[in-house]
């Protein structure tokens, strides 16, 4: 785990060559210390709501969230998992998640790819421009005749949402998809076009795989954006039933505002797969991110 | 970058070798690139274009999102710039976000600049620092709504400051605070991860030798790294004002446009054209609000083609 955080593919050498110059070896303990009290910043909360979850209703109201659960229990866990009827949620978000990351991959690739092998045309040309005009174009402005519009056509559910967000990804991951598609070299290409293969082969077969890491690195953030989102299922979707697992933490605020630990532990379950895909693809997350401001 | 591509493209039309292909393409497109690049266009179409021109048709009349409507000229939007509830989400909007952009960007260039340097434990520290991108603003912000509501007041009172010692989140005039610590701490690691692959660029022999004519770490930053990364800021600048403007998961969670109305969002201001009948109205808000937001992209864009810097 570690050693793949090293890598941003772009630019490796960076660790390896500044050791050696000037014969500077020394670890530079300051900044490392610094730098481990300001992960404080970022551990403290999740360390509160892990020990949050932990903690008995009892102990939960007693005002001290730093604390450490004494005596540790399950409880609230299964009280969460009831509450928000967790199962269902979880399935929904599953299915949104799904549904945008297949779709903003394969969506964008196809019209990436489309775009780069006839950008001397016109029509493919301006829709490259047409698709990242979307940038420009944020989810409140459109919102409104959005909610209208899923709602007449029968998409005001988990799957309009999953669509949505397709849609708002389409620009920057077309952006990304075509900026690696040109450094593709042609020849290979060529050369299954001239032993007979067509277009679908050719895509399928040899610019899909190739186009590999980076339709991770957009597959990732797909999840990341949709499992987390809580402005577009809780505007597009009607049905309380179907909503996704954040919007199902509201409940916490409104209905059962003062179990906090069976709150914290909900939350804890609403975090935690992120964090263990994130903590697993890490590499592709940071060269993507890289990638993607630097084109 | 797009100007390297033509040249590339047109040069699989060209290669005499591969006669036939390039003689196929150059009369007519393979119909199947047409189908590659439809489901975009199409889902693109229906679910932003529509909607946004549907939107810009509502903003002149008087519709209620329902039944019959009149159109009545530019009334909508003569009567958002008299409400002072829409000029003060956009009073909030702004602020806010100018606040948090400099903040994020001052904090994520010193969490890079330190996680480039020499230290110990880099790997598993910039671990930790990204976290906070992956999780759920909503949940994020409820965690720190309890804690800013329980235990900061707690320690105010202990501590004996006087305005900590009342949850900061009903306080009118420092909810706004807490509201741009909780997006900082979820958009820091984007900000950072960005400016370490801009300080990856800088090669360590523009040091040495800088260092050789005898130039403090301070001259090193100021007449270095800085400008070196100055194309990094602007595209933190521009991202992260993308995003602020349009925040809505974070002040749900937190105060939910309250107390009273001091920390509503132009994005929530617009939501609210559902009830009571605002719907129009709010659209001619969000027709507004989307000028106003390509106006300042357009400025920021303007600006980093003098930098330049994003363009290598």
């Amino acid at each position: 785990m570690s050693t793949a955080t090293r890598t941003i593919p772009a630019k490796p050498s960076a660790t390896g060559k500044r050791r050696p110059l000037g014969g500077q070896e020394r670890t530079n303990w300051p900044a490392t210390a610094v730098l481990i009290v300001c992960t404080l910043g970022v551990l403290v909360p999740l360390y509160v709501t892990v020990s949050m979850a932990f903690k008995t209703t009892g102990q939960a109201v007693d005002g001290n969230a730093f604390s450490l659960p004494s005596p540790l229990t399950f409880d609230s866990f299964v009280q969460a998992w009831t509450l928000t009827n967790f199962s269902r949620g979880f399935a929904i978000s599953v299915f949104v998640s799904v549904i945008a990351v297949v779709g903003e991959i394969v969506v964008s690739a196809l019209a990436a790819y489309a775009i780069v092998r006839n950008w001397d045309r016109k029509l493919f040309r301006w829709s490259f421009f047409y698709l990242l005009a979307a940038m420009f174009i944020p989810f409140p402005v459109v919102a409104l005749p959005q909610i209208q519009l899923t709602g007449l056509v029968g998409l005001d559910n988990p799957l309009g949402v999953a669509i949505l967000h397709i849609v708002f990804a389409l620009a920057f991951n077309t952006m990304l998809f075509t900026a690696f598609l040109r450094s593709i070299p042609l020849e290979l290409e060529e050369s299954m076009r001239m032993d007979g293969a067509g277009t679908w082969q050719v895509f399928w077969r040899l610019i899909f795989p190739l186009l590999g890491p980076m339709s991770a690195t957009v597959g990732i953030f797909a999840f990341i954006a949709s499992w987390n989102d809580f402005m577009m299922p809780s505007l597009i979707i009607s049905d309380p039933e179907m909503q996704t697992i954040p919007v199902l933490q509201k409940i916490f605020q409104t209905q059962f505002s003062n179990s906090y630990n069976v709150a914290f532990a909900s939350y804890l379950m609403a975090m935690a797969p992120a964090i263990v895909v994130y903590l697993f693809t890490q590499r592709w997350v940071m060269s993507g991110l890289t990638q993607g401001a630097v084109k | 970058m797009s100007s390297m591509t033509r040249p590339s493209t047109r040069a699989v039309v060209a290669p005499p070798a591969a006669a036939e292909a390039p003689r196929a393409r150059k009369s007519r497109v393979d119909p199947l690139y047409y189908f590659f690049l439809f489901p975009s266009l199409a889902i693109f179409t229906l679910a932003v274009t529509l909607p946004a021109v549907l939107g810009f048709v509502y903003s002149f009349t008087n519709s209620v999102g329902f039944g019959d409507f009149e159109f009545i000229g530019i009334r909508n939007f003569i009567a958002v710039f008299q409400d002072d509830g829409i000029l003060g989400s956009y009073g909030f909007t702004l602020a806010f976000s100018l606040v948090t952009v400099i903040l994020v960007n001052i904090v994520a260039f010193f969490l890079a600049l330190g996680l480039t340097s020499r230290i110990r434990f880099r790997a598993a520290l910039r671990t930790v620092f990204v976290i906070p991108m992956v999780i759920s603003g909503i949940v994020i912000a409820f965690v720190f709504q309890y804690l800013f509501s329980n235990s900061l007041p707690l320690a105010g009172q202990s501590l004996g400051i006087e305005p900590l010692a009342t949850s900061i989140l009903a306080n009118p005039d420092l909810a706004w605070l807490a509201i741009v610590l909780v997006t900082a701490w979820q958009s820091i690691p984007s900000a950072m991860l960005i400016y370490i692959a801009g300080l990856l660029t800088v090669s360590p022999e523009v040091y040495e030798a800088s260092s050789i004519d005898g130039a403090t770490p301070w001259h090193n930053l100021r007449h270095i790294t800085l400008p070196l990364v100055a194309g990094y800021a602007v595209i933190n600048t521009v991202l992260g004002f993308k995003n602020y403007l349009n925040t809505y998961d974070i002040i749900v969670g937190l105060t939910d446009g309250g107390p009273g109305v001091s920390t509503r969002s132009v994005a929530m201001a617009i939501f609210r054209g559902f009830e009571g009948g605002d719907y129009a109205y709010q659209m001619a808000n969000a027709v507004i609000f989307f000028l106003i937001s390509v106006a300042i992209a357009l400025i920021q864009l303007r600006f980093t083609r003098g930098k330049g810097g994003i363009a290598a």
